[in-house]
């Protein structure tokens, strides 16, 4: 009797009280989730052309007129684009208006890529239904890299107004991932091309009234 | 009595488990957290759908404010001594080890080479009330006086494998970012990643 008395008394103080444990536990917690951020953030790789004058002009005439798309970004998220050469002649009908949502700049671009685009599509559904040729990230880079940069694929200038903001930048470059759009390039906008659309915008307010 | 003694029995919790949990989701935070870098202004960037994550070390961070403010981060201590070092000398400030050292625990630096001496001299709560304020016009990045150029160019060749991320607020006008872009170029930098925010793939619905 008297030694199952000492086991049990034993037992008892075998107990610890886990409560201040859990408190600070808790603090720790509440710390880390205070003074961090869960994910890293992400980013966007983009590479510019060089300013080096000689190689800039080898890659303008490399560019088709008939394959190239020029977007503006101008002030208070407007966007305009036009194909191949812009007609300076010609400005009511030199540019079109568009805007950052799916039924404009993307579906634009999208349907004058539709070959890559679609093939792109089918691309990333292969890779998340885990096809097991394109379990190697670097395989199905180069297979969406070769499919992007096609030859038969529109090339897009990206050129932005001094009012336009980051943002629109950014979400311009956005729509070319989106699209599939491998070939594109961030270029100066010129004068005419700022003239054109102060031209463009006169032009509208008079039909307007 | 003996009714008493299981009462208090019970009152008793077995916070073993409660216990487990609160460890198993301190590592959790641990592990999967990295710390959020003291940035003097602001910054909320615009969202994308690229999913490329920033490398862990050996990043050159230029932040740019709204108001086209440009400040830059590194995130080694030994280059950040080498590189004030060499700024120190180019632009024949000498600089005290002491200010070298405060210098180089700085998660983001961006005052103009002129005032850096003063700005060292400073108490901490003030170096960083200052950073953020109005007076500050940050790293100078005009055609004219392109300290930012010189910056870039310090670092890089202190690390050559630096990776540049440049993060900029939305509202940020393109005039800015031109500007950095411009001179980063100047340096024959043209590959730099862009930090965004997580914007779902509208492909990924299809």
């Amino acid at each position: 009797m008297s030694k199952e008395g000492k086991t049990k008394q034993k037992k008892f103080n075998c107990r610890v009280d886990f409560t201040p444990m859990v408190d600070m536990n808790m603090l720790l917690i509440t710390f880390f989730m205070l003074c961090s951020s869960l994910s890293k953030p992400q980013t966007m790789e983009i590479s510019m052309p060089s300013n080096d004058k000689n190689i800039q002009d080898k890659d303008r005439n490399a560019v088709k007129a008939s394959k190239a798309i020029t977007i503006l970004l101008a002030e208070n998220d407007r966007v305009f684009y036009y194909d191949g050469q812009p007609k300076y002649n010609d400005p009511q009908h030199a540019l079109t208006e568009t805007n950052y949502n799916a039924d404009g700049l993307r579906k634009m671009l999208q349907t004058r890529n539709i070959d890559a685009y679609n093939a792109m599509i089918d691309l990333q559904v292969k890779k998340r239904t885990g096809d097991p040729t394109l379990k190697e990230d670097s395989v199905y880079n180069n297979k969406l890299d070769a499919i992007t940069a096609g030859k038969e694929t529109p090339t897009v200038i990206i050129k932005a107004l001094d009012t336009a903001s980051y943002r629109n930048l950014i979400d311009a470059l956005d729509e070319m991932h989106i699209c599939g759009i491998g070939k594109f390039v961030i270029d100066k906008i010129t004068p005419e091309e700022k003239d054109l659309i102060k031209k463009f915008e006169s032009f509208k307010g008079a039909t307007a009234k | 009595m003996g009714r008493a003694q299981i009462k208090k029995k019970n009152v008793f919790i077995d916070m073993t488990a409660m216990s487990d949990v609160t460890v198993l989701l301190l590592t959790f935070f641990m592990l999967t957290s990295h710390f959020v870098k003291k940035e003097p202004v602001q910054v909320s960037t615009p969202k994308s759908i690229s999913q490329i994550k920033i490398p862990e070390k050996d990043v050159m961070s230029i932040l740019i404010d709204p108001k086209g403010r440009v400040f830059m981060g590194l995130d080694r201590k030994e280059d950040m001594t080498e590189v004030l070092k060499t700024m120190g000398q180019e632009n024949n400030i000498t600089f005290t080890d002491k200010e070298v050292n405060d210098f180089s625990i700085m998660p983001t630096f961006g005052v103009p080479i002129k005032i850096m001496k003063r700005y060292l001299d400073m108490k901490t709560e003030d170096q960083d009330a200052f950073l953020g304020s109005q007076e500050n016009p940050g790293i100078p990045s005009d055609s004219l006086n392109n300290e930012f150029k010189e910056w870039v160019k310090v670092c890089r060749d202190q690390n050559p494998s630096l990776t540049i991320a440049i993060k900029a607020d939305q509202k940020t006008p393109y005039a800015v970012i031109k500007k950095v872009m411009n001179s980063l170029q100047d340096l024959r930098e043209n590959r730099y990643n862009l930090i965004t925010d997580l914007k779902e793939d509208p492909n990924k619905t299809k």
